[in-house]
């Protein structure tokens, strides 16, 4: 569920996020959110609710009865699996951290913070709105609050060394639970952060010296006990983020709210859907019909095995070859694989399973790109139990 | 039919730029050919690369009514020439049809390289010349300086050249009333068998083969059956007219009179541009010299990017063929490149205009290789090959000796930079053969290599110059050299189309410029990629493209996975895009980055 307002915009940020200076008025959002969750209740009637995940913009600006209304209406609209996850994104403000009491009255069971760093000169040149020691008290009060959190830090940013890195990561791993996000710091474009880029006015580690943060971050995580179960996410064993996994994994999920996808099966076809980004005429979409879906389409076969290819192979544990071949008829070809796999960049980690290697992981785009050029129809002889 | 003392004929001929389609929009309109609603700048380049990039290809006719002050109308026959090098067959087919030439000199810049080449062709032809000062408008216009490096350098009087601004107009009647003042009309028979000038034929969508002549004696008429002496194929007139530049029929053309004739001919090809037309009955029997054909000298493969547009691309080179005699190709099969052509052009210019209309008009991708020249290849057997495709080099072992083709340079370039031209001449193998002075600028005579040229010499001269020097050749002949043939290979396997002959004293640097630029060409793969330049076995330069280190997106969850999936779409489109050579992907501008070596 899409929360598409934030207190002010970040500089490197382009998720579909807004600041309304006149204030948001959270109950027609509300009400259009619920809207929205009907809609898809008569979409995937007959499945069940796993996790729940309030995602943003910063969900954590909204009031706890906000959050409480939409997780009621979910329990009404499907059957919720026991202990199922319900995280949410939150910004480390100490207004914020106020509210996490009432939002675990309200079911929520794991928050996911956007601490990003722990310095507070680096804090700033980010365009946050945090201290670091606003953020090390959110990380107590969330700790103390619910059964499960996780924080994200943003690293190989403009200026940063290894060294300063390996001190922040090193506080990092004593402040953390279960898990972390650790991002390496994208100029996406559109972005203030890519202008200046583009003007050479902002230097980031990239190539050689990325990879180097990259093998730094694997080591210190490794022997910390959470190792990386996705490119930037790391969990003890058991404690990876089960709503995100979905994703990676290819499953079935519903996207409410202003700029949110979807993906569901429908008719024997995956369908991928996705809605108006702009948050005031999602709502008037919901309001004139029943949804702000602008796109609903059914996926070709290869489209879907891209898809499936480019998440999956993300996951430490890699993809099903064999559920894939099952699904798309389509499986990457041998000789491409044995090439990777010669080149350490990929193993088969089981029957039917292919994984990138950790040096493969740095380099996925390329790989994903080999493996989706070969695709081949799948041979009929191969296992698809795996 | 206009009496031959009222008809005057003339080219206007100058260095590139200096204006000459600029003076012949003045002159059309002064004569009120064009209505100011149909006037357009440079009106007669009409086509699209013409206009787009402000130069003349090709040379163009037409007629104008000029009403003297001494109450005469004359029939004045304009040519625009274009400046170009590339093109300065253009200009000797249009010389060949006049008895004058405006000789236009941009008085901001003075006498350049192509001023030289077009006026002593001029006066090769015997015509008379009457130079204009152009641009006086300009600040920097200095007309007695210009002047008086035209008498000193050119050799002729320049002290009634006429100060223009073919820009606002200034003084331009002036050119008119000297025209028909100081040029000669034709001489001619009307009487005499028709005896005419093939100077041009092209295909029109409407009229067929078009042919445009030159009538030196007889008369020209519709009905009338005609005969092309070179082959002895005979026509039946069809229509008879001129150009204003808007097409007009006439009854017919006499002799000193330029115009175009169609005769239900099938193709361009069965007309010869310099032959003779004459009257299938009563013939004449002093044929016009005529001029040699246009030469191509510069080779390169094309190749489309996508395989599937192999006929495609043969249809488009046909069509643009039927209008550019002077481009030629044959079929060309690359290991690395697959089914394409082998091109011949008149230069560089000339082959990045061809391949840029067959490109757009018939949209196409191509891939261009690096130019060549044609060496004389004489093998131990006694026999010669000429060779066109670096790929298709004899072995060593069968070559006796290999010759290339040798230009003669014409360089002109302010004293300043003088310096970094001998430099670069000398790098090229040149060999002085003159150093004279224009005022404050060096008049440099270079036979130098056609091989050294063609790379990227024109550019690297612009840049050492500033944009200063300007640079005119012709071919001179072939002579022997130590030449041999550097293959480059790209993880371990050579690529034919990358192949190149160069001199042994030069292979290890361009090897070296040329492994350089690869390096920067071809992305990163998963694998590391050794680049390496060869003489038979002998490894003269290596380069390592280093192994992908770090590519993947941060981020990516339910919301993004669209987003990723265009983006590996267009990945994979990008991917098409190259040449699969072994494992390698290879952009399609390496094929050609010979061309822009840096190698200092
Ligand atoms: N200021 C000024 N500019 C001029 C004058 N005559 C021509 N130009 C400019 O000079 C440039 C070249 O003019 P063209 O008439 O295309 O030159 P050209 O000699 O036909 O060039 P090519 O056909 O390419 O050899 C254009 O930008 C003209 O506008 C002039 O009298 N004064
Ligand atoms: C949906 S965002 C937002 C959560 C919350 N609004 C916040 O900013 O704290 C999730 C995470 O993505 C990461 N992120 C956002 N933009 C990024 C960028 N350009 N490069 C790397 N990580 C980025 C940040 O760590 C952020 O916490
Ligand atoms: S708070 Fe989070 S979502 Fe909002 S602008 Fe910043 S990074 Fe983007
Ligand atoms: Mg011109």
């Amino acid at each position: 569920m899409h929360w598409p307002f934030c207190a002010s915009k970040c500089p490197y940020c382009d998720f579909n996020s807004h600041v309304r200076a006149g204030g948001i008025d959270e109950a027609r959002f509300l009400n259009a959110l619920l809207r929205e969750l009907e809609h898809w209740a008569a979409l995937t009637r007959g499945r069940t609710v796993r996790s729940v995940f309030f995602g943003g913009g910063t969900p954590s600006l909204m009031r706890a009865d906000t959050v409480d209304a939409m997780l009621d209406a979910v329990s009404r609209h499907w059957p919720v699996e026991a202990g199922a996850e319900i995280t949410l994104e939150a910004n480390p403000s100490s207004v914020e951290a106020g509210r996490f009491r009432d939002y675990r009255a309200a079911g929520i069971n794991r928050v996911s913070l956007g601490v990003q760093s722990l310095d507070d000169a680096q804090l700033r040149a980010l365009g946050r709105l945090h201290t670091a020691q606003e953020a090390r008290a959110a990380i107590k009060v969330a700790r103390r609050t619910f059964d499960r959190f996780s924080f994200d830090l943003i690293y190989a940013r403009p200026g940063q060394t290894l060294e300063a890195w390996r001190a922040e990561l090193g506080e990092a791993l004593a402040l953390s639970g279960e898990h972390l996000s650790l991002y390496q710091l994208t100029i996406e474009e559109g972005t203030p952060f890519a202008q200046l880029h583009a003007r050479g006015k902002l230097i980031v580690p990239d190539g050689e010296a990325a990879g180097c943060f990259y093998d730094l971050t694997q080591d210190m995580t490794d022997r910390a006990g959470l190792p990386a179960y996705e490119i930037s996410n790391h969990a003890a064993p058991g404690e990876e983020s089960r709503h995100n996994l979905t994703y990676w994994r290819y499953g079935e999920y519903a996207g409410v709210g202003p700029g949110a996808h979807g993906r569901f099966m429908a008719g024997g076809n995956r369908r991928a859907t996705s809605t108006e980004r702009n948050p005031e005429r999602w709502a008037a979409l919901v309001e004139t019909g029943v949804h702000g879906m602008i796109e609903d389409v059914p996926l070709t076969r290869a489209e879907e095995a891209d898809e499936a290819l480019l998440m999956g192979l993300r996951l430490t544990e890699g993809i099903d070859l064999g559920r894939l071949a099952a699904r798309t008829d389509l499986a990457p070809a041998d000789h491409t694989i044995n090439e990777l796999i010669g080149l350490r960049l990929v193993q088969r980690s089981g029957p039917t399973r292919l994984s990138a290697t950790r040096t493969g992981r740095m380099v996925l785009n390329a790989i994903v790109l080999q493996l989706a050029q070969s695709f081949v129809p799948a041979k009929t002889t191969q296992d698809t139990t795996g | 039919m206009t009496d031959i003392n009222l008809i005057r004929n003339f080219s206007i001929i100058a260095h590139i730029d200096h204006g000459k389609s600029t003076l012949s929009d003045r002159l059309i309109q002064l004569c009120g050919n064009v209505s100011d609603r149909e006037m357009k700048e440079q009106i007669l380049d009409s086509m699209d690369i013409e206009r787009e990039r402000g130069i003349t290809i090709k040379a163009q006719t037409v007629r104008l009514d000029y009403r003297h002050a001494n109450g005469k109308t004359y029939q004045l026959n304009l040519m625009d020439t274009p400046g170009h090098v590339d093109f300065a067959y253009e200009v000797s087919r249009s010389l060949a049809a006049c008895e004058g030439a405006v000789l236009v000199v941009d008085a901001s810049q003075g006498v350049e390289a192509q001023t030289l080449a077009n006026v002593y062709q001029a006066v090769d032809n015997n015509l008379e010349i009457l130079p204009v000062l152009n641009k006086v408008d300009l600040p920097s216009a200095d007309s007695d300086r210009v002047k008086q490096q035209i008498e000193d350098v050119i050799g002729i009087d320049a002290s009634h050249a006429i100060p223009i601004s073919a820009k606002t107009g200034q003084n331009v009647a002036a050119v008119l009333e000297a025209i028909v003042e100081r040029l000669p009309p034709p001489k001619g028979n009307r009487n005499a068998p028709l005896k005419a000038l093939l100077i041009d034929s092209w295909y029109d969508a409407y009229l067929g083969v078009v042919v445009l002549v030159r009538i030196f004696d007889g008369s020209l008429k519709k009905g009338q059956k005609i005969k092309l002496m070179s082959s002895g194929a005979t026509h039946q007139i069809e229509r008879v007219g001129i150009f204003r530049p808007k097409q007009e029929m006439l009854a017919e053309l006499g002799p000193g009179e330029v115009g175009f004739f169609t005769a239900a001919i099938k193709q361009v090809a069965d007309t010869r541009v310099g032959d003779t037309v004459t009257d299938d009955k009563n013939s004449t029997v002093t044929p016009l010299p005529g001029f040699k054909p246009a030469q191509p000298v510069v080779f390169c493969g094309l190749f489309p990017a996508d395989a599937a547009q192999f006929e495609d691309l043969r249809e488009a080179m046909a069509r643009l063929r039927l209008n550019d005699a002077s481009f030629s190709y044959e079929t060309e099969s690359s290991a690395a490149l697959g089914f394409g052509f082998r091109c011949g052009f008149l230069g560089l210019l000339h082959l990045e205009i061809i391949t840029e209309r067959l490109e757009r008009e018939f949209n196409l991708d191509l891939i261009t290789t690096a130019p060549s020249v044609i060496y004389h290849i004489h093998l131990t057997d006694g026999s010669k090959v000429e060779l066109h495709n670096p790929a298709d080099m004899p072995d060593a072992g069968r070559i006796e000796r290999i010759e290339e083709p040798w230009i003669e340079a014409t360089i002109l370039v302010p004293d300043e930079h003088l310096g970094g031209v001998l430099k670069l001449c000398q790098d090229r193998r040149g060999r002085q053969k003159n150093l004279t002075y224009v005022g404050t600028r060096a008049m440099l005579i270079y036979e130098l290599p056609l091989n050294e040229v063609v790379f990227d010499f024109y550019d690297r001269l612009k840049s050492i110059s500033r944009g200063y020097a300007s640079f005119d050749y012709h071919i001179k002949g072939y002579e022997a050299g130590d030449l041999v043939k550097m293959s480059i290979l790209v993880n371990a396997e050579p690529v034919d189309a990358l192949s190149m002959i160069v001199h042994r004293t030069r292979a290890e640097s361009r090897g070296r410029a040329m492994c350089e630029k690869l390096k920067e060409l071809i992305p990163p793969h998963l694998f590391q990629i050794p680049i390496q330049a060869a003489l038979g076995a002998r490894i003269i330069a290596r380069e390592t493209i280093r192994a992908l280190r770090k590519d993947v997106i941060a981020k990516c969850y339910g919301g993004d996975i669209s987003r990723k999936r265009k983006l590996l779409d267009k990945q994979k489109a990008g991917k098409k895009k190259m040449r699969q050579f072994g494992k390698v992907d290879i952009p399609q501008e390496a094929f050609i980055a010979a061309l822009k070596m840096d190698e200092n």
